[in-house]
């Protein structure tokens, strides 16, 4: 196992925690109808976001679905340009333009996330076509939910990402559920990286996607093969806690379900590895969650204090000129 | 006679043909235990089972071409998209599978399928849960384009939808689902394919639209009439493929001026058709320019509020539309 710093431990630990609080509060500002359209809450799948964006370096690239929020927190994104994006304003990251589903920067080298499930994979591809292309050194980390592994696209990108040893590490967010639909209703394996075998490609781990320290592990290995070798597919095996988006009624799940695995929070076991190794204390970790709810705060401030966009932004950037 | 809302009449149709007949399924993400994503299948599972009420994987392009692959075989599927925007993957197998299979078996092979998927804009969904794609699919002969805007059409032209011969794409206005409410009869009726319905006569002037529009341009109608005393005819075009020429004409030849409503972008929109028609059949009884008032055209519907409520039209600019052709 890696040795972790002390400093590296908090750092994950207060991320873990800024996105908890963002969800949560935006949960808020949706039930107060200052959010709108759709929005899907990243509760419980935290650790495993933490995890993988922490395992790969600046230089690498990332694609995510529409469920994004605590991957654009984990790559380092302005919390108060995220929360300003949520509220439709100008100083969101995309203007307002796209809301909650399509959170980006590109001097990040987070290319979004897609609300077209599965649309983002062949894109994932083409980016890390431009790795071997131009001989440069870095991957692309693209993520996905279990759902998505079924439609076409899947087949198509990790086909070709085979075919032409493409670096990418293609990560399965394998939550149990593509909305309603639990992975063996919709999937013909139920362990998803096996059908890695049938593109010839790196069969990753199943590794444990509310463990932050084993995700983070996982992803470094899969994305050093997938740099030097070609791609690698791998699940993290993770959870949402809360409905697939606000307002789903979840009637395909038991509450006793949710119940059992809310006990195993990804955020409280880590805080309590982090005291068993004597890398932080309660004092400590209480202080993090104090500056994670107050960053968010003055997120939220700073959100509704943002004007929004003109009417004119209607009408920009629909063509290059 | 009952006040229902319009995904209740949706609703009510499957349930009713999946009743009546044994060859009636339905397929799609969800729509079984959960109901579908809008809550258009609510119960059907629970009373048809899961033969015929099918969960599918998180694929478009199967859901619609096992659908068509059915029909040929002689079911009658109804395949549900959960948005229209997610339609596209699918876009293949319905043009070039179930536009063109009648035809090239030369008449061996109808292929009697229904696409129900909800559309439109004004619901924050952003650039890919509001999209308007019926010009696209009116674009394409041997396929049929359905866009009810009550609760009585939704019911009976869903029924006729799963009774026809032939691939239907039925588009559902996702924003009046809740919002739009209306008297439906208790026993059993259809609503023909094919023709365009006046729902307000008029003599001033012709406002064309379907779907959510057409809701939206008789709360105008209502509102110009009441304070500027103009009288607006209002033409749902309900059926959009195959077009309904003579219909579309009928009430242009009394108005002589015509204003198109719809909220997909303008350009290459369904509205330019109604306007080609009026212009080279009409054109005897022109009074005035044909206008439209539709989205702009940029590549989709912003998230941010009021940067969507510029794209969309609304009564009150169909309102300032109908006012400004009036005094022409
Ligand atoms: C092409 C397409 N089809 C359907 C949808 C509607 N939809 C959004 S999320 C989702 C389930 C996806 O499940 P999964 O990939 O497991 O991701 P999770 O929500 O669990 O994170 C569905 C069906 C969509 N956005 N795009
Ligand atoms: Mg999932």
């Amino acid at each position: 196992m890696a040795d972790f710093k002390k400093a590296d431990l908090l750092d994950m630990y207060y991320d873990m925690v800024l996105i908890r609080r963002f969800e949560e509060r935006c949960a808020q500002l949706y039930q107060e109808g200052k959010i709108g359209g759709f929005l899907h809450l990243y509760i419980g799948q935290e650790a495993t976001g933490v995890g993988a964006v922490r395992a790969i370096r600046k230089e690498d690239h990332i694609f995510t679905a529409y469920r994004d929020h605590g991957i654009a927190i984990a790559r380092g994104l302005d919390i108060n340009a995220l929360m300003a994006e949520m509220l439709g304003k100008v100083t969101g990251v995309s203007k307002g333009k796209g809301g909650s589903m399509h959170l980006a920067s590109r001097e990040h080298n987070f290319w979004g996330g897609y609300a077209i499930v599965g649309g983002h994979l062949p894109l994932a591809a083409g980016v890390a076509l431009r790795a071997r292309y131009m001989e440069e050194d870095f991957g692309v980390l693209c993520l996905m939910g279990d759902g998505a592994t079924n439609i076409g696209y899947f087949h198509e990108s990790l086909d070709l990402s085979a075919v032409w040893d493409l670096p990418v590490v293609w990560l399965v967010e394998n939550n149990q559920y593509g909305m309603g639909t639990a992975v063996k209703r919709a999937s013909g394996v139920e362990e998803i990286v096996k059908k890695a075998q049938a593109y010839g490609m790196k069969e990753g781990p199943r590794c444990d996607g509310m463990d932050v320290i084993a995700t983070y592990e996982a992803v470094k290995e899969a994305m050093e093969y997938a740099r030097k070798n070609g791609p690698v597919l791998m699940e993290a095996l993770t959870y949402r806690f809360v409905g697939h988006s606000m307002g789903d009624p979840e009637r395909y799940r038991t509450k006793d379900e949710v119940r059992q695995y809310s006990e195993e929070d990804p955020i409280g076991k880590f805080g309590a590895y982090i005291k068993s190794k004597k890398k932080g204390t309660d004092a400590e970790l209480a202080e993090l969650d104090q500056k994670a709810a107050e960053a968010i705060e003055a997120a939220v401030q700073f959100a509704e204090e943002s004007p929004d966009p003109t009417f004119e932004s209607l009408f920009e950037d629909v063509y290059v000129d | 006679m009952r006040n229902i809302t319009l995904i209740d009449a949706v609703r009510e149709a499957m349930d009713e043909e999946l009743a009546r007949d044994q060859r009636v399924f339905i397929t799609g993400e969800d729509v079984g235990r959960r109901g579908g994503v809008f809550r258009a299948t609510m119960g059907l599972y629970e009373k048809y089972g899961p033969d015929r009420i099918v969960d599918s994987p998180l694929a478009e392009l199967s859901i619609v071409a096992i659908g068509i692959g059915a029909a040929m075989a002689g079911l009658r599927p109804i395949c549900e998209i959960q948005f229209a925007d997610f339609i596209h993957p699918a876009m293949n197998q319905i043009m070039n599978e179930a536009a063109k299979m009648y035809y090239r078996s030369n008449g061996a092979w109808p292929v009697p399928m229904t696409i129900r998927a909800p559309y439109g804009g004004g619901i924050s969904g952003g650039l890919y849960h509001s999209q308007s794609v019926e010009a696209l699919f009116a674009h394409i002969p041997g396929l049929k384009v359905v866009i009810p805007s009550t609760p009585y059409d939704a019911k009976g032209l869903l029924k006729s939808a799963v009774r026809d011969p032939n691939p239907v794409l039925f588009f559902e206005p996702k924003k009046g689902y809740r919002a739009i409410k209306g008297d439906i009869p208790d026993d059993d009726y259809t609503v023909p394919i094919g023709p365009v319905n006046v729902t307000k006569v008029g003599t001033d002037l012709t406002v064309y639209a379907y779907g959510m529009m057409a809701y939206y341009t008789l709360q105008a109608a209502q509102i110009v009439e009441q304070q500027d005393g103009i009288s607006v005819e209002v033409v749902d075009v309900r059926t959009l493929l195959p077009v309904d020429r003579t219909g579309i004409l009928t009430s242009f030849k009394k108005t002589g001026k015509a204003l198109i409503v719809y909220e997909d972008n303008l350009t290459m929109g369904y509205g330019a058709e109604i306007a080609a028609i009026l212009a080279s059949d009409g054109f005897e009884y022109m009074d005035g320019p044909i206008r439209r008032l539709a989205g702009p055209d940029v590549p989709g519907v912003p998230y941010s509020h009021p940067v969507q409520e510029a794209f969309m039209p609304s009564p009150q600019k169909i309102a300032d539309a109908i006012r400004d052709l009036a005094a022409y």
